[in-house]
Parts: C-alpha cells; structure tokens; sequence
C-alpha cells in the first residue's frame, strides 16, 4: 500500500467536511441535544436509583461515557459520509485526482477527528452542571483522549463505509454497530459488572477503552466497584494501537474497490 | 505523437465481455468522439482509460504513460466529465472549484486566479458564492467542465456531457466546448447519444458490442453511407420492398413504418421508384447523410432507440459486478 500522505488534500477534504458541518446546523443541533439528553434526563433519572456510596455521583459517573457517546456518533457518521458522496456521486472526483488512496482515508480520518473533538468539547464545556470541578490539566487530557479515540473510531467508520453502497443500510449500522457499541463500552456501568460473556465483548471494543481512559482523567477516585476497569496505560495504548490499526485497515479495503 | 493510445484493449466482466479487443489512437488537441448504443463499452472503456477501472488485456497509455503502470501520471493529464454529476451541491461554486485546485497540487500563488478565471470561462462568476444546489442542469454543466479545467490537463473526457438537457442549455454546452482545444490547449475526448452533436467532432469511433466497427470524420463517415436516404411509407410495406429490391436494385431495409433505400442522387431515385410502385406509395422524403444515418447502416439501430434488453443487462450485470468487487 502506498501509504505516501499529500497535505493539500488531507486539508481540502477537512475543510470541506468542516465547512459543511457548520452549515448545518440542524446535525450540530442534533449531535448536541442526544448526550445532553442521555445525561441530564437518564442521568437524573438513575441517580435517583443508584445510591452514591458508589464512589461519585451516577450522573457524574456517566459523564465521561456521555463524551464517548458523543464521539462515537459524530466519527461513524462523518465517516460514512464516503457512502452519501459514493450516492451523489462526488467520491468519484476525488478517486480520479491524482491522490493515494491512503491520503483519502487520512482526510476522511481526520475530518472525522475534527468534529467529534469538537463536539466532544462542547458536552465537555457542561462539567460544572453536573458538579464536577476539573482542572486546566485535566481539561487537557480528556481533550487529548477524545482525539484519539475520535480518529479511532472514525477509521473504523471508514472501513464500515467501505462494505456499504447505500444509505439504506444506515439503520443496520446503528442497531446492529453503534448501540451495542454503546452499551458495552462501560459507559453506563463498569464492564466489571457485566457477565463474563459480556466482559469479553466489552474488551473487543476501542470505545470502551477511550471511555475507561477518560475516567481516569476525570476522576481522582481510584477505588470502589465504579472506578476505571484497566490500567491508564493500557488504555491510552490501545487507543493508539487501534487507530493506526483501523487507518491501515481501511486504506487497505479503500484501495481493493475496483 | 498520438495523445491517446488504445491498444487491444479487453475487458471482461465474469463472463462478458464488455469491451472486446480495441485499438485506436486520438491526435493532440482534437476532438475525438466516441459513439454508440447504451451497454457498447463506451463508459467501460473510458473508465479504463482514467484509471478506475483495470483491464483485463491490452494497453492504453495517455500523454506517453501507461495507465495502469502510472496511473498517478495519468490522473495528472487528464480532466473529467462524468455522465452524473459529481459536484458537491452543499457547497458553493468557489468552494467546488477550490476543492479541486487543492485536489490536483494547483500551486498556491495560482489557485485563486485559475479558479476564478474557470467561474468567468463557464460564465459562473457573479454566481460564484451560490450553492451548487440552486444551480441548473446546464449551469452545473458548464461549472464541472471548467472544473475538469482547472489542473490545466491534456485531455479532457465528457462522458454524455448534455445528457439530460434541455435543448438550448445543449446548443450553449457545444458552443462552449468547441472551443476547448483552441482556448485551453487540451484534446477532447467525448461520448454522446445525439448524432447531430457528433458532428463537432474531427474524428469519430463507433462502438458496439464491445467492438470499434468504424473511425473516420464525419463526412469520411457520411460517404460510406453511399449517397441519400429515401424513406417511403407505403400501403403495402413487404410488396413494395419486394418489388423495388426486384425492379430497381436497391437494397432495402425497413424500420418502423418505413422502407428506406441509399441511393447516390435520392432526387433522379424518386420519380423512379414513383413509376416503378407509385400506387402504394403513401410518403416519400429524402435526407441528406447524417451521422444518424452512417449509425442505422453499421448497427442495424437508430442510437436512441431504446436499446434491447440485452443491453439494459449489460450494464446491470456491470453494476452488480462493481458491487461485488
């Protein structure tokens, strides 16, 4: 594979998903209301249910899962955008440009990245609301981690679009990718908790890891059935790992379509 | 040195084939065009040619690179016009253009001018900042053929650039091509359904089947026709046939309701025909050789005429095909 990057067209392809994104204000409206809802109504609801000898508050605990909910959305559809251009037939334009295939995904990638930190930061900006206090130090590692878990998750999109020709095909993705990764990414309960079945599902999936990583950014308390399930390390390990991973894979299936 | 060069070009799709075995060569700075029925192997060939596609035998180079060997280089000389649109319609006409100027490496000093030289070419500058969205058929046209523009290439392909417009957006876009070579110094390489719209071109290949079944210009194209066309409508259209074929010579074919005839000089060959079955006869006319014309003599089909199923399956079976792999 060529994995030879020009710049000129990571930057054009971000920029034009940027441009686009910020033209629509009803996706940004939507992308935003989705955690807020999740957190202050479910949030609220639960904390009334879960007592608080846990080690923080339930709406607290879901905080940092609310932010991986919020990147994992916005990366797999801004990365699925390929199969809307592949429809209006715009990928064509850029499959003919003299481009490696692999500049392509990078800038698919990258745009993905874009918005979801964006939008991650946005959810972030509420931390007060929910009674956090963080400081400028940790404000600037959840942002770090929302980063890479954003390009993780976004080259993983890219190589989803890659298997699908239509949009049709979007309500599959939803039901049968993004809610299970949701609910098995230790977002709304520590993947301790879960059945060993369950765990093991769990520990297949990059959001869980960027989610865990975030906890520990977070949260000071290190301790209690609620704290992080693995170690910072490992977690910011992974995230790395998966993403150059997810970015070759999808290179790889983008230069295979023939 | 020929711009183009096609060289025993194949390509199967599992088991048919849509392009088989074809060569031909386009000369720098003319416009070439390449003509024939739906499910011919024209968008195949082209596809090849710009690189999408890999063949299953033979070569093509472009500006003297091979295009499976350089396909970057090649991407590099080429500009294209697709059969559907491919501009972003969320963006606005500058934003389109500029995306390609980044696209293709314009060197940064020069971007903003070429871009905006391109809105002026396509007559597209006052409405720069308008979404694509709000454009119309002929105006987006014109904006993709400056677009493909913009990178200065060496050929340019328009793949059916006036399909689906109406008839003076159609007479503009011609208008605007023809003076492509001349204006930007680039050789084009077109496809249409519209004979009458071929007749711009200084050289022609006719494609069918997969074949190349003739190449020439246009009038090189008219002559092999052999002289007018006499088209007659009669009561009785098999006896008529029947009796010119016997009486007078000609070769005679049938096509909906009506006979027609090729003869050298169609005004002596009326009145003969009159005397020979003047009863039957209920219409006569005459025309003068067109491209239309030299198409019904090759393939037996008018090339609007809605194509057979079977072509209609061809590209099915190439749709499905792409699909799969």
């Amino acid at each position: 594979m060529n994995t030879y990057i020009e710049f000129n067209a990571v930057y054009v392809i971000v920029a034009r998903e940027f441009k686009k994104f910020i033209r629509e204000k009803s996706r940004l409206l939507s992308t935003i209301a989705r955690p807020l809802l999740w957190l202050f109504i479910v949030g609220s609801g639960m904390s009334r249910l879960v007592t608080t000898s846990i080690g923080v508050p339930y709406m607290q605990f879901i905080f940092p899962g609310i932010l991986g909910m919020t990147i994992l959305f916005s990366s797999i559809f801004s990365s699925i955008s390929i199969i809307w251009d592949k429809e209006f037939g715009f990928l064509k334009e850029i499959l003919v440009a003299p481009v490696s295939r692999f500049s392509i995904v990078i800038g698919k990638a990258l745009s993905g990245t874009v918005l979801s930190t964006f939008q991650a930061i946005i959810i972030l900006a509420f931390f007060p609301f929910i009674g956090l206090s963080l400081g400028i130090g940790q404000i600037a590692e959840v942002i770090f981690i929302c980063i890479a878990l954003s390009f993780s998750i976004s080259a993983f999109g890219i190589v989803l679009a890659t298997f699908y020709d239509n949009y049709e095909s979007f309500s599959v993705i939803i039901n049968f990718i993004i809610m299970p990764m949701f609910f098995l990414s230790g977002a709304m309960y520590p993947v301790k908790l879960l059945p060993v079945f369950l765990q093991f599902v769990s520990r297949a999936n990059p959001l869980t890891y960027g989610i865990d990583a975030m906890k520990h950014a977070i949260f000071t308390h290190k301790t209690g059935v609620m704290s992080p399930d693995f170690s910072y390390i490992i977690d910011i390990a992974v995230l790395i790992g998966t993403s150059i991973f997810f970015v070759l894979a999808a290179g790889k299936a983008f230069e295979s379509k023939k | 040195m020929p711009i183009i060069t096609v060289q025993n070009l194949t390509k199967n799709f599992d088991k048919i084939t849509a392009v088989n075995d074809i060569s031909f060569e386009v000369e720098e700075g003319s416009i070439f065009g390449f003509l024939g029925p739906n499910g011919a192997g024209k968008t195949t060939t082209i596809n090849i040619l710009c690189t999408l596609l890999s063949p299953t035998a033979g070569k093509t180079f472009i500006a003297g690179h091979d295009c499976m060997k350089e396909p970057s280089e090649v991407r590099k000389a080429i500009g294209l016009v697709f059969q559907d649109t491919t501009l972003d319609k969320d963006l606005t006409a500058y934003e389109n253009l500029i995306f390609h100027a980044y696209l293709y490496n314009v060197p940064k000093q020069k971007m903003r001018e070429r871009v905006y030289d391109a809105l002026k070419f396509a007559e597209l500058y006052d409405r720069r900042d308008d979404l694509v969205k709000k454009f119309s058929g002929g105006m987006k046209r014109r904006l993709e053929v400056a677009r493909g523009l913009i990178h200065r290439p060496r050929v340019l392909f328009l793949d059916e650039p006036t399909l689906g417009l109406d008839p003076q957006s159609r007479a503009n876009l011609w208008e605007f091509i023809k003076e492509l070579p001349r204006q930007h110094n680039v050789t084009i390489f077109m496809t249409t359904h519209y004979m009458e719209e071929a007749e711009v071109c200084d050289r022609i290949a006719i494609m069918d089947n997969g074949k190349i079944i003739a190449t020439g210009s246009p009038a090189e194209l008219k002559t092999t026709i052999g002289g007018d066309v006499v088209y007659i409508r009669t009561a009785d259209n098999s006896k008529s046939k029947e009796e010119i074929k016997r009486l007078l010579g000609f070769e005679v074919s049938e096509k909906g309701d009506e006979l027609y005839m090729t003869c050298a000089m169609g005004d002596t060959c009326i009145p003969e025909m009159l005397r020979t079955i003047g009863g039957r006869v209920l219409s006569v006319r005459l025309q003068r050789p067109t491209l239309n014309d030299v198409f019904l003599k090759l393939t037996g089909k008018a090339i609007r005429d809605e194509e057979a199923s079977s072509n209609d399956d061809v590209k099915t079976f190439v749709r499905a095909y792409r699909r799969k792999h």
